[in-house]
């Protein structure tokens, strides 16, 4: 009996604080002790890009396919492309690896994906690569072995005078020494005749491996290149062992400028490409919410009346439970918070589905119980201990196939699959405590506190 | 009522049904010669470019011209397919483009066609990227299907040759993916529909929710096994379809409920991926009822060594 009232007074205290989270934007609570804020949060609910409007990309590292991508570099790249998204005064982004060498991007609500896209491919590669003996004129697009298999399998260089002829009629590959990452910062600065030129530091790996690569290679041309165009050839003059150096070549202020920013916020570890596009504009994205909202309210209102009619007593407190899962849900979604795409409410609608049939399920052994001359207690109680192994074993193998799903849209940046996995199991684990436990206490309140409530006719029978 | 004495009767139903699905699959086969299933952009890859003309709308010719024209040797736009999309819109499919192309065919179109234009969707997906996904969704729905028959095995190791209900569920199952799959492929004919991911979704969750119904008129005959000791399999089979049947139907109502709102009301987006779960659903419903539980039976009597010796004798 103790049990029982704990039980009222925990879903009565879910409902109360569900309801406030449901109906506000912003909660905040207090420590009634020092009066700072325990729990300051936003509980807006989130829309997908499909309700709400904006881009989605799938980026992919732009290496062969044979090649492994490492994961720190993949992880490095999305904050690069994050920084620079947010450059661009995009708010609310998100951004996350997706597999191995995919990353999504998410931009709700923009108006012009395609200067986004430009934006975010542009990728600012900066190369330092062994020209050997003799110099690339500026401005030759040139092919590095940077991103393929040799540059991790070998490290050796082409031995001065062997290299090739830059013309284009055999496809050189040059060496790649070293790469932008190894930057720590650049700014831009001026030689002594007034030119723009860029000055970089090295990070101290970094430093180690260019002092000991310009120790060994004096008189050579160090190539300078930039998304695999030659921008300067300098000589090595002398080692540089400190750690920094300069980047010369015909600059404007703004070239320089432009260079050097990108070179700061980020040279992208691996070149990027986009692999995939999905632009859904506002108006269509607003209707999808408005119909697929009061399709669900119609949907629910019937099968609320079925429940009604059908199970009667029974039925109006599985419609109360109901309602409670409704609240609890929108609540969860509010606090996780879930991001809602159109899917993800169809999953949602497909979970109360099956909340409604672990009552179902419920209530007709509760009617067979009945008819075979039990109690009432005595039929709640075998109605509910009966129909839980169907229950457990029913919802466990959707559970199952939510994993899958959510691991497959995972892999493929397909959020729609993602979002659609998360509400269904969410749902199918609430409406295991819906549909079972408060059910459950309110049918026993009611049989306690209503008189007349052990009718007979109240069970449909 | 005596579901499993005519348990032939609705194989052959199920039969029925599925034939017609496996020759409008073979009959996308000889047409697109890529599969079984008229595949979209998420598999196959490609763009989709849907757009509004608020004022004069053009051709479908006009559209056709305009995508020759900015059709290059690396991203070649001819032949889009230019279906009307409302009263006031088109859908595109073409090759894959870049969204920076996009951003100039729509200019273009605002320009040429003297109209202001609105993008309500855009969707590009490279062919690479497209075949992946095709193949993940393959080991996506055997690694569920795997997954769900080593639970059943395991839920029901009580019962006497467990694996059997296992199989079962996923013969009914596959019954259910046949059908959903047919139901496709003949709209896919008919209307045009192209197998994009959320139809993945819903076969997916047809394929749960098809194992969920099963495994509950299972747990009838698993809990009737041990109290009728004494009774012939048949008829404790039997009797635990037909206890569990009020639950089948009212469940399968409730679902129907707010799928067919979600059809009516829901909008056009996901009216194919409803369609396809309420086909599924149903279908789900009755095998578990009519196939999934007979199939029990059958395997029980060893039913197969009669079926040599009924045709001999005929």
């Amino acid at each position: 009996m103790r049990n029982k009232n704990t039980w009222l007074i925990v879903i009565a205290l879910l409902v109360v604080f569900s309801v406030w989270v449901d109906f506000s934007n912003h909660i905040k609570i207090y420590n009634p002790i020092n009066d700072t804020a325990l729990v300051d949060k936003d509980v807006k609910i989130k829309l997908g890009l499909d309700l709400r409007g904006g881009l989605q990309a799938l980026l992919e590292a732009d290496v062969p396919a044979e090649t492994k991508v490492d994961s720190a570099e993949l992880e490095n790249a999305k904050n690069i492309l994050q920084n620079r998204a947010n450059a661009l005064g995009v708010s609310e982004i998100s951004m996350q690896t997706a597999g191995d060498r995919r990353i999504v991007a998410e931009f709700p609500g923009i108006t012009n994906p395609e200067e986004v896209v430009a934006a975010l491919k542009q990728t600012a590669l900066l190369e330092f690569v062994d020209m050997g003996t003799t110099p690339i004129a500026q401005g030759t697009i040139i092919k590095t072995d940077f991103g393929t298999q040799e540059a991790s399998t070998t490290t050796a260089t082409p031995a001065p005078g062997t290299t090739p002829s830059p013309d284009g009629t055999q496809a050189a590959i040059y060496h790649t020494v070293m790469t932008g990452a190894g930057l720590q910062t650049a700014a831009v600065g001026r030689d002594q005749s007034g030119r723009y030129l860029i000055s970089f530091v090295l990070k101290s790996d970094a430093k180690d491996l260019f002092g000991e690569y310009t120790t060994s290679h004096q008189q050579q041309y160090l190539g300078i290149v930039l998304d695999k165009t030659v921008v300067s050839a300098p000589i090595i003059q002398q080692p540089i062992t400190d750690g920094q150096g300069q980047i010369s070549g015909s600059f404007t202020q703004a070239e320089a400028q432009t260079l050097a920013v990108q070179l700061r916020s980020g040279a992208l570890p691996i070149p990027i490409k986009v692999v995939e596009s999905r632009t859904v504009g506002p108006t269509l994205g607003e209707e999808s919410v408005r119909k697929s909202v009061l399709a669900g309210i119609i949907g629910l209102s019937v099968v609320v009346l079925f429940m009604a009619l059908y199970y009667r007593l029974p039925g109006l407190i599985a419609d109360l439970a109901l309602i409670c899962y409704a609240l609890f849900a929108l609540m969860l979604f509010k606090l996780i918070p879930v991001v809602l795409t159109l899917p993800g409410i169809a999953g949602f609608i497909l979970s109360v589905g099956m909340a409604v049939d672990a009552n179902v399920l419920i209530f007709e052994r509760l009617k067979e119980e009945l008819r075979s001359g039990r109690n009432l207690r005595q039929s709640i109680d075998l109605a509910w201990s009966r129909a839980w192994p169907s229950i457990r074993d029913s919802n466990t193998s959707t559970i199952i196939t939510c994993v899958i799903l959510y691991l497959f849209g995972n892999t493929f940046g397909a959020s729609m699959v993602k979002g659609f996995a998360v509400t269904l199991a969410l749902g199918v684990g609430l409406s295991l405590f819906t549909a079972i436990r408060v059910t459950r206490t309110f049918l026993h309140s009611a049989l306690d506190n209503v008189k007349n409530a052990d009718h007979p006719g109240w069970f449909g029978l | 009522m005596n579901i499993i004495k005519n348990r032939y009767l609705y194989f052959l139903i199920s039969l029925l049904i599925i034939v017609p699905g496996i020759v409008f699959m073979g009959l996308n086969w000889s047409k697109t010669k890529e599969g079984p299933l008229p595949l979209g952009i998420d598999f196959r890859g490609g763009s989709l470019l849907e757009v509004q003309f608020d004022g004069k709308l053009p051709t479908t010719e006009d559209i056709t011209t305009l995508y020759t024209d900015f059709s290059t040797a690396e991203q070649p736009l001819l032949d889009p397919i230019v279906q009307p999309l409302g009263e006031t819109a088109y859908s595109i499919r073409s090759k894959t483009m870049t969204d920076e192309t996009k951003g100039k065919i729509v200019s273009e179109m605002e320009s040429r066609f003297g109209s202001k234009v609105t993008v309500l969707n855009f969707t590009s997906v490279s062919a690479s990227v497209g075949a992946e996904v095709t193949v993940a969704a393959g080991y996506a729905i055997f690694i569920a299907a795997l997954a769900i028959i080593i639970y059943i095995w395991w839920a029901f190791r009580s019962v006497e040759h467990a694996y059997r209900y296992g199989a079962a569920a996923i013969f009914a199952m596959l019954h259910d993916v046949f059908v959903v799959v047919g139901t496709e492929a003949i709209l896919g004919y008919v209307l045009g529909w192209e197998a994009d991911a959320l139809f993945l979704t819903a076969l997916l969750t047809v394929i749960g929710f098809s194992v969920h119904d099963t495994i509950v008129v299972f747990d009838r005959v698993r809990e009737n096994s041990r109290i009728y000791r004494r009774v012939e399999y048949e008829t404790m089979v039997n009797h635990s379809i037909v206890q569990s049947l009020d639950r089948s139907i009212n469940t399968q109502l409730t679902v129907m409920f707010t799928l067919f709102a979600l059809v009516l009301f829901g909008g056009d987006t996901i009216r194919h991926f409803v369609i396809i779960l309420l086909v599924g659903i149903l279908s789900g419903t009755y095998s578990s009822i009519f196939n999934a539980a007979p199939i029990l039976v059958v395997w029980e009597n060893r039913e197969w060594t009669k079926w040599f010796r009924r045709s001999a004798a005929a």
